[in-house]
């Protein structure tokens, strides 16, 4: 390629360049600056204070923190139940919108991705007032059944949260499952009916090892949100402060060390600290499920 | 470079084979009802809670409490929105604006920077070219928190904190659109396209805007529209930057109302669920208008 031509390809570049450098790099580096040093209060703490080189003290505050070490794992148990429902219920809703005519398939793949077009915000407010016993009415519904369910119980809160991420992913996963479905060669599917192969069966041995591209995929964009996971808590928390409190999940860790503690230092290392847990998490789940392939 | 031609000739392909895919006409009538069923129940599940929500903006606060949820009581809609409207001063309209501002004006802007850089990582070759790639692609792993934090800090020293601009910066550079730009240039712009224009002395510039833009018109719309709903959905950035109430968006007031419900004495629930209905609109008139867009944006944004 011509000299002048690349260096005007690459000014097409620039524009994004600069924005990376100054909204990504940039706070990068001055997070994991920061995390490496403390404030220090100076004489009673009234000459204000100053920040002194602290080394790798935040980060061993917060590998012994029991708040924030608890906050990850209760993340992770929650996503070892919650991460396979939703699939396996996407999964089973992508293999059913398969068996029909697309054009059937299209009706109902548009009121199951409704879910989707909520933000995540509305949808938290939405089922957090179905919950409500004043105004809800699933309440009134469980003591029909002979339940009473109180769903903003310690013991009730992650199934509430976990129904309502449910809720909102499913269409999503289910429309990338589908559309991995919908590459499967057909004539495959003929070749087994013709050896007598049911429906089921076509779909445990043909459909299903097929879509475990997409199937691995979701799951690692889940796994990666669940470790972030924010707003859900959150509104909850403005309903039951007692239950969710403000060490309920990682990120609501740091936002407190950071906003109500003023702890920035502090945060900037937990902050590290949850994109290397993210990092080899995904890591790992790769390794894990590419290895399973073989 | 054979690379990049391998990848121009995956999409295409994907949407071919989508088309002529053979109906999987029903085996049995009764596998067929059970199939039916299945679904039926899944979209019931689906839309109840959107059901519930459009029945609770109709009632007023005694229906709301005291009537069955999944049936109407009667109608108060234009009470509520009246209430909505107005209450203090009509600040919900004022974050509905903000809203709209930061969604769009930030995803167009956003996508413009976009399609030159996807443009110019899929069309040329240069110095850097890999590492902005790597660049853009490792930074779907990083946490949102971590660029967060510092960005408030940052911003603050700039004194951006509690600005509109503290939300629309951000929303400039999207790594992930730039990825889609850069999937739809190899999918739409041949090469051969270019050294014509080229040959006929057209300038880089005027190739990009006057070419290259409209042949990108459904690429760039999938990625407006991904950007925008991103934008309108943010909660963790503008809780972060956005301090006093006047230059907050939707999510932000639903969610202060949504808290305040139980801490004071006024009861907001019926603001709370008419705002949550309506923030729900602009959304669903952008996803039906942009259907065709959308499928292929979700089903690409799968591969990211």
């Amino acid at each position: 390629m011509i000299r002048s031509l690349r260096w005007k390809g690459a000014a097409f570049t620039v524009p994004f360049q600069l924005g990376f450098v100054f909204l990504y790099l940039v706070p990068i580096g001055y997070a994991v600056y920061q995390s490496l040093y403390r404030e220090q209060q100076s004489g009673l703490g009234l000459g204000g204070s100053t920040e002194k080189f602290s080394g790798w003290a935040n980060y061993q505050q917060g590998l012994t923190d029991p708040a924030f070490l608890s906050s990850i794992l209760r993340v992770v148990l929650f996503a070892c139940v919650q991460i396979p429902v939703m699939l396996f219920i996407s999964l089973v809703l992508a293999l059913l919108l398969d068996a029909l005519t697309s054009r059937v398939a299209s009706r109902f793949r548009i009121l199951l991705l409704v879910p989707y077009m909520i933000p995540g915000v509305v949808a938290a407010i939405v089922w957090i007032n179905l919950y409500s016993p004043d105004v809800g009415p699933l309440t009134p519904m469980g003591e029909v059944l002979g339940f009473h369910w109180n769903f903003f119980s310690p013991s009730m809160v992650w199934t509430s949260i976990g129904n309502l991420l449910t809720w909102h992913g499913i269409g999503y996963n289910m429309v990338i499952i589908y559309s991995a479905l919908q590459a499967v060669p057909r004539d495959l599917f003929e070749a087994a009916r013709l050896d007598g192969a049911s429906e089921i069966r076509i779909a445990r041995s043909i459909k299903v090892p097929y879509v475990r591209g997409a199937l691995v995929l979701t799951g690692l964009l889940s796994i990666i949100q669940m470790l972030q996971i924010f707003n859900e808590p959150a509104l909850f928390r403005n309903v039951t402060p007692q239950t969710v409190n403000d060490s309920f999940t990682p990120i609501m860790i740091i936002y407190n060390q950071a906003f109500n503690a003023g702890n920035y230092h502090y945060a900037a290392a937990l902050s590290v600290l949850l994109a290397l847990i993210l990092g080899i998490a995904s890591f790992l789940f790769y390794r894990l499920t590419s290895r399973e392939a073989d | 470079m054979t690379l990049t031609e391998h990848r121009a000739e995956k999409v295409p392909a994907r949407m071919v084979r989508r088309l002529t895919t053979p109906d999987p006409a029903s085996r049995s009538r009764g596998g067929q009802r059970f199939l039916l069923v299945g679904l039926v129940l899944a979209s019931a599940y689906s839309l109840f809670p959107v059901w519930w929500l459009i029945v609770a903006a109709t009632k007023n606060r005694t229906g709301l409490y005291q009537s069955n949820g999944l049936w109407f009581s009667g109608w108060h809609l234009w009470d509520n929105l009246h209430q909505l409207f107005t209450y203090e001063d009509g600040i919900f309209l004022r974050w509905t604006a903000n809203s709209l501002l930061y969604a769009g004006v930030g995803s167009l802007g956003g996508t413009l920077i976009a399609l030159a850089t996807g443009y110019g990582l899929a069309r040329f070759e240069f110095p850097g070219r890999n590492l902005v790639f790597a660049c853009v692609v490792g930074s779907f792993l990083i946490p949102l928190a971590l660029l967060t934090l510092p960005l408030y800090l940052l911003f603050s020293a700039i004194g951006m904190v509690d600005t509109p601009w503290a939300m629309l910066i951000p929303c400039l550079i999207n790594p992930f659109s730039v990825y889609l730009a850069k999937v739809y240039t190899e999918a739409t712009i041949p090469f051969e396209l270019l050294e014509a224009a080229r040959l006929d002395g057209a300038g880089e510039l005027r190739i990009f805007f006057s070419i290259v833009l409209r042949m990108m018109t459904t690429g760039g719309a999938t990625v407006f529209l991904l950007a925008f709903v991103n934008t309108w959905n943010a909660f963790f950035l503008p809780l972060t930057v956005l301090r006093g109430e006047e230059n907050w968006t939707l999510n932000l007031g639903l969610y202060n109302w949504s808290g305040k419900r139980l801490e004071s004495g006024v009861d907001l629930t019926s603001l709370v669920l008419t705002g949550a209905l309506l923030s729900i609109v602009p959304m669903a008139i952008m996803m039906v208008a942009m259907r065709r867009y959308w499928r292929t944006g979700v089903t690409l944004g799968a591969l990211k």
